[in-house]
């Protein structure tokens, strides 16, 4: 469904992201990881299209997003969460997720007028899905600003399903969690792969990952170091030297 | 009520939808110093219409709002390369133009036995629709607040509506705006655009009612108040510019009139005090659902 091939981003002298390729299939759920500053969040940033990629290409659903900027590879079925929240703090949890709902839906139709033709009743009902689905509904004229940090990073989610992906791109969305919500994200996880939802799921809650994830691949200085099920990444020798940052012939630990 | 307090009661109208003006283009997170060069090209074309073309007030108006939107959609493709800073010193660069560019202009031709039209340095004189077509000060009071109740009943319906709700998202968070779907060349253009139009019917009726304009009305201080009703008001809705408006023409600038220079200072201080206190304004979107919270009492509360 996801094609990233011979991926490369470049800051000046350093390289982000070198050469990166992985493949992520419909239907299935994709961790990436890595220790920081491996590139994790660079390749979310190229594939949404802030980042426009110095070398190598993004295909889409058969379609070459490469060089598509943030609102194209939206429509295209990618929404995404972002490492530090970025919600619309001074408006209120409905109308966060009523604006991505509503900008979606009229792309989707392509019909302007979708709103006078029922659209709206179709995009107010919609919201309620996402707050009851995020657990949400009693916040719901509450400013996004207001919200308890576990329930911005819930909103967040919401608001990038209001637009009803294909593909959802989560950028260390455990971050800040305790266990509790970590478990509340891994079933929301597992309820949305199985009503389709491809997600690329970056994250540093080891827990959540390798609970969760079909396949993983691990990045280190922006390069892909292994890739595999959970327990055949958990088993490789690379992996334990990227994370305990072992030396020159890896040391033991 | 006298001559003077109808004249007042136009000036707030005007200034009113100067505010207006710029808080479409707030609403996106842009600061618009060129609101007064907007208002310079509406007051112009609108008055050159009235006493050269001889159109009535209404089309000229419409024409002159015509005009300075697609100047403002010509100043905003630019406008979506620079922000912050660089955005408010491109506006004031541009806002400069079109001042300067009045300054030079000199077009007039003979009616009757007095000659009218844009003077350049001397100004443009003579702007005699209402006058001569018998209206009164009452009643151009009237006409510009039915033009104001306009735009504010039209801006509010924005606000409420899927439009108010994108270009708010993009003053919040641009990234996150693009992230939902959200393009953000449209929605800056849009918005300058539409603040144009507001900014240049302000001009056409503060063209008419003073009768008499030169390229110095233009200047930054017009500018710094389109973009201080809106910040003093706060962003939440309409009636926060509206309301900023009345107070600084009211308050501050008449039954204040005595203490002369002090004024200014008294405008300047408001303004920093507003900025460091309270930076959303006075009615800040916190502070409206406080409001809306109050006058709920009565309700039973669904917490």
């Amino acid at each position: 469904m996801l094609e990233v091939v011979n991926l490369s981003k470049h800051f000046g002298g350093v390289r982000a992201v070198d050469e990166l390729d992985f493949r992520v299939e419909a239907g299935e759920i994709f961790g990436l990881i890595g220790p920081n500053g491996s590139g994790k969040s660079t390749t979310v940033n190229l594939i949404a299209g802030i980042f426009s990629p110095t070398g190598g290409t993004i295909v889409f659903d058969g379609e070459d997003i490469t060089e598509a900027p943030p609102h194209v590879t939206l429509h295209a079925g990618i929404a995404r969460t972002f490492q530090n929240i970025r919600l619309f703090n001074n408006m209120t949890v409905w109308e966060n997720l009523w604006v991505a709902q509503n900008s979606a839906e009229q792309k989707r139709t392509g019909n302007p007028l979708a709103r006078w033709m029922g659209g709206s009743r179709r995009a107010a009902a919609a919201v309620e899905e996402y707050l009851d689905f995020s657990n949400l509904a009693h916040k719901r004229d509450e400013l996004a600003g207001n919200l308890a940090f576990g329930e911005q990073r819930r909103l967040e989610v919401a608001r990038a399903l209001a637009a009803q992906p294909k593909f959802l791109l989560l950028d260390e969305p455990a971050a800040g969690m305790n266990l509790e919500e970590v478990k509340e994200l891994d079933e929301r996880l597992r309820v949305l792969r199985d009503r389709g939802v491809t997600i690329l799921l970056v994250e540093h809650v080891m827990e959540l990952v390798m609970e969760v994830t079909d396949r993983i691949a691990v990045l280190n200085f922006g390069r892909k170091i292994a890739e595999g099920t959970p327990s055949e990444v958990q088993q490789n020798q690379a992996v334990k030297d990227a994370y305990l940052g072992a030396g020159e012939g890896g040391a033991d630990a | 009520m006298s001559d003077f307090t109808w004249g007042l009661i136009q000036i707030v109208g005007v200034h009113t939808i100067l505010g207006l003006s710029a808080y479409v283009i707030l609403l996106t997170g842009q600061v618009s110093m060129a609101q007064a060069g907007f208002v310079a090209i509406g007051a112009y074309v609108a008055g050159m219409l009235t006493v050269l073309a001889e159109w009535h007030i209404i089309p000229s108006m419409i024409t002159g709002g015509l005009a300075a939107a697609v100047l403002a959609c010509i100043v905003g493709f630019p406008a979506l390369r620079v922000r912050g800073l660089m955005l408010v010193v491109a506006t004031i660069a541009f806002g400069e133009f079109v001042r300067l560019f009045w300054f030079n202009f000199d077009y007039r031709i003979a009616k009757g036995d007095i000659v009218v039209g844009p003077e350049g340095g001397e100004g443009f004189k003579q702007i005699r629709f209402f006058p001569e077509n018998g209206w009164t000060t009452q009643d151009v009071a009237i006409f510009i607040w039915i033009v104001t109740a306009i735009i504010l009943a039209a801006l509010w319906w924005m606000d409420r509506s899927r439009a108010g709700k994108v270009l708010r998202a993009v003053g919040e968070d641009e990234m996150a705006a693009q992230s939902v779907g959200i393009n953000l060349t449209v929605v800056k253009v849009s918005a300058f655009t539409a603040g144009g139009f507001i900014a240049g019917i302000a001009g056409a009726l503060y063209a008419h009612y003073t009768t008499h304009i030169e390229h110095l009305n233009f200047d930054i201080l017009m500018a710094t108040f389109a973009i201080a009703y809106p910040i003093l008001g706060g962003l939440a809705n309409v009636w926060g510019t509206l309301f900023a408006a009345i107070f600084i023409q009211v308050i501050v600038i008449e039954v204040l009139r005595d203490l002369g220079d002090v004024r200014n200072l008294m405008f300047g201080a408001l303004i920093i005090l507003v900025m460091n206190f309270l930076s959303h304004g006075l009615f800040s979107a916190q502070v409206v659902r406080k409001l809306k919270e109050w006058t709920r009492l009565g309700r039973p509360s669904d917490a």
